[in-house]
């Protein structure tokens, strides 16, 4: 098994009963289509000339999943989307659709449509056009096409729309159009190529919650690229981040954000304070982690019990509280809590929270982030200020990776 | 000029004009003194129609405006259809060995000096023993105009989106029909004016004409040249009257095409 090869031993639970299912898969063929997620990517490679794209990549998407692939540009998520709407051919490796290996078939021919970034609407053709287009192409009779179309432009909201030509529409109504087309023949799995990109922010997330409305209510399974996190989290149900063509985690949100699988994905997935530093001791689920920048930190041993010596601590700004004196002795109860001194080099208001960059004595940065709960908050620091951020040892997360 | 500018300085409006009149003032002498109801070319008798009744009267002159327009017709024809598969050909086929090359070779004769790419095709149809005349001066104005098709259709096709074609075979199009159903009605501008732009270079073309024509089948503009030089008469001047007008028409349809051409979709296509 290639996926075997990709040193993603141990990154999350979905990955790994994927590895156990599809080797059970392979040794007993008999085994009926039901047990089949609906999509299963399977040590898939492409390369550009010598650029390998997407590199030995291994996935399993259920029936009526929310699937976001997160990533920077370049890490060929675009790829592995072209690659399941049929636009490339992978080099190595099986795409099964419904256990049925669709690599070899032909765009026009695969039961998956695409949602273009740009939207890709026909110009020359009427908003009725552009959804019946491909429904024509079905051979559908002219009364259900009638039927499907009036139906999908009541499902976007563009009624009255139906006779205008693409360049006659605001960037939010193509953006329904392409959608309304691309769903107008009810593919098994909609993709959807940096589906909001192109939409100002305030319209990108009524449209995010939109999508996820349409997405429950067809129960259809869509796979969404995007390098937006906070789209990824607000839409997904299941996100697989990537990075150089390899998946570097796949799972929930929740999971992704709390419990990230290696440094990349914690620095990549939200705001994150991170230490090197060497496992010292080991004791009662503690281990005590000799840092560089921060001394000795605390953390909970985590449920895979860590192997290596080596190390790094992630902890959330979020989770680094700040008080002038440090935390009084009851306020986490008999918790051991590490407390970093150092002195507010830089605050920031954003409006709901507000960040302060503590500088240790050691010369390292530490981001917190304070809620902003009250109008008229007493509780705030000045830069030049020396505080005491404080966190405790289940807000960390020791990383391998 | 830029649209903002509403007042110009009186340099601007000289140079403008002295502009203007280096290259329109011959040809408005022509259509004037293609009024002229005087005998001689040069001396101003008054207005009148009298050498456009003669032109419809002139059996010779009518025969080669007919050979002209027919010849300018066809090779504009075959100039379209092998100019559009060569354009889509080099924008849209795969990237195979000799892909420069051919774009340059079929570019070369936009810069090759007619008289030499006259002088090869008589070569090739005395070689081939070809009886010159219709067909010789057509295909000659074929290879001409070619080029210049190829390059309207295919700066058309470089500006469209090609996720535009992956969007029809995503939704159910063959590559073949995704070209018919998708690309080809938004170049069909591109096209268009690519035909009307190979018609005019045909029907202007004195050179290529020269060296492939045979006897009894002059063109317009060698038929005219001959008279030239036994004496200009007013005549002369009455026809190209006309001449210019239909290829003012024409290149005015050409320009419409293309700016509503780029108008569809996206980023503009030069003309």
């Amino acid at each position: 098994m290639t996926a075997q090869a990709n040193g993603k031993t141990g990154e999350s639970p979905e990955i790994d009963t994927a590895k156990i299912d599809s080797a059970v898969a392979q040794a007993m063929p008999a085994r009926s289509a039901d047990d089949m997620p609906l999509l299963r990517i399977e040590g898939v490679s492409k390369k550009f000339g010598t650029f390998p794209a997407v590199d030995g990549l291994s996935l399993d998407i259920r029936t009526g999943e929310f699937f976001a692939l997160l990533g920077p540009s370049g890490c060929g998520k675009t790829t592995l989307l072209r690659m399941l709407a049929g636009f490339e051919t992978p080099d190595e490796g099986r795409i099964l659709l419904g256990g049925r290996d669709i690599a070899p078939v032909l765009p026009h021919e695969r039961p998956v449509n695409m949602m273009f970034q740009n939207y890709a609407l026909f110009p020359h053709l009427s908003v009725r056009d552009n959804i019946a287009f491909g429904l024509k192409r079905a051979g559908m009779a002219r009364a259900a096409i009638d039927t499907r179309v009036a139906e999908m432009v009541a499902l976007v909201k563009l009624d009255g729309m139906e006779k205008r030509k693409p360049d006659q529409l605001s960037g939010g109504q193509k953006q329904r159009v392409a959608l309304a087309r691309s769903l107008a023949r009810r593919p098994k799995v909609l993709l959807l190529d940096e589906p909001l990109a192109a939409l100002d922010k305030k319209l990108r997330e009524s449209t995010q919650l939109e999508l996820m409305e349409l997405q429950r209510r067809l129960g259809m399974t869509f796979i969404v690229v995007t390098h937006d996190q906070e789209e990824a989290m607000t839409m997904a149900n299941r996100i697989g981040v990537m990075d150089a063509g390899r998946l570097q985690q796949v799972a929930t949100p929740r999971d992704l954000y709390e419990a990230p699988a290696s440094r990349w994905v914690a620095e990549f997935v939200g705001d994150v304070n991170l230490f090197n530093g060497d496992v010292t001791s080991r004791d009662h689920r503690r281990l005590t982690i000799a840092t560089r920048d921060g001394g000795a930190i605390v953390v909970s041993e985590p449920r895979e019990p860590v192997t290596r010596t080596v190390v790094s601590v992630a902890i959330r700004p979020e989770k680094v509280k700040m008080s002038r004196r440090g935390p009084a002795p009851d306020a986490a109860g008999s918790q051991a809590i590490n407390r970093l001194e150092g002195v507010v080099a830089d605050v920031s208001y954003l409006g709901g929270s507000t960040v302060y960059k503590v500088k240790l004595d050691s010369g390292a940065v530490v981001r917190s982030s304070v809620a902003n709960t009250a109008r008229f908050d007493t509780d705030t620091y000045d830069a030049g200020q020396r505080v005491v951020a404080w966190f405790t040892p289940d807000d960390c997360v020791v990383l391998e990776r | 000029m830029a649209r903002q500018v509403n007042r110009m300085s009186a340099f601007n409006v000289t140079s403008l004009a002295l502009g203007l009149a280096f290259l329109y003032l011959p040809i408005v002498i022509l259509v004037i003194y293609s009024f002229n109801a005087s005998r001689l070319v040069t001396v101003w008798g008054g207005w009148s129609l009298r050498w456009y009744f003669e032109f419809f009267n002139d059996r010779a002159m009518l025969d080669a405006a007919w050979m002209s327009l027919r010849v300018a017709a066809v090779s504009a024809t075959i100039a379209t259809l092998l100019g559009t598969l060569a354009a889509v050909g080099l924008a849209r086929g795969e990237r195979f060995r000799g892909r420069a090359l051919f774009s340059g070779m079929l570019y070369a004769p936009l810069v090759m000096p007619e008289v030499i790419s006259g002088l090869s095709l008589l070569l090739l149809f005395v070689a081939l023993n070809a009886e010159r005349g219709f067909w010789t001066v057509t295909i000659a104005h074929t290879t001409l105009t070619m080029c210049f098709v190829t390059v309207v259709v295919q700066s058309r096709l470089a500006s469209l989106d090609r996720s535009l074609e992956e969007a029809a075979m995503d939704l159910g199009c063959n590559p073949v029909q995704a070209f018919i159903r998708v690309t080809l009605p938004l170049i069909v501008p591109a096209i268009a004016a690519g035909w009307m732009l190979a018609f005019t270079l045909s029907l202007d073309d004195v050179v290529i004409a020269s060296f492939t024509t045979g006897p009894g089948s002059a063109t317009l503009p060698i038929r005219i040249y001959s008279e030239v030089r036994l004496g200009v008469k007013p005549e002369i001047n009455a026809i190209c009257t006309m001449v210019i007008a239909l290829i003012a028409v024409l290149i005015v349809i050409a320009s419409l095409a293309s700016k509503l051409s780029s108008t569809q979709g996206e980023s503009a296509a030069p003309l």
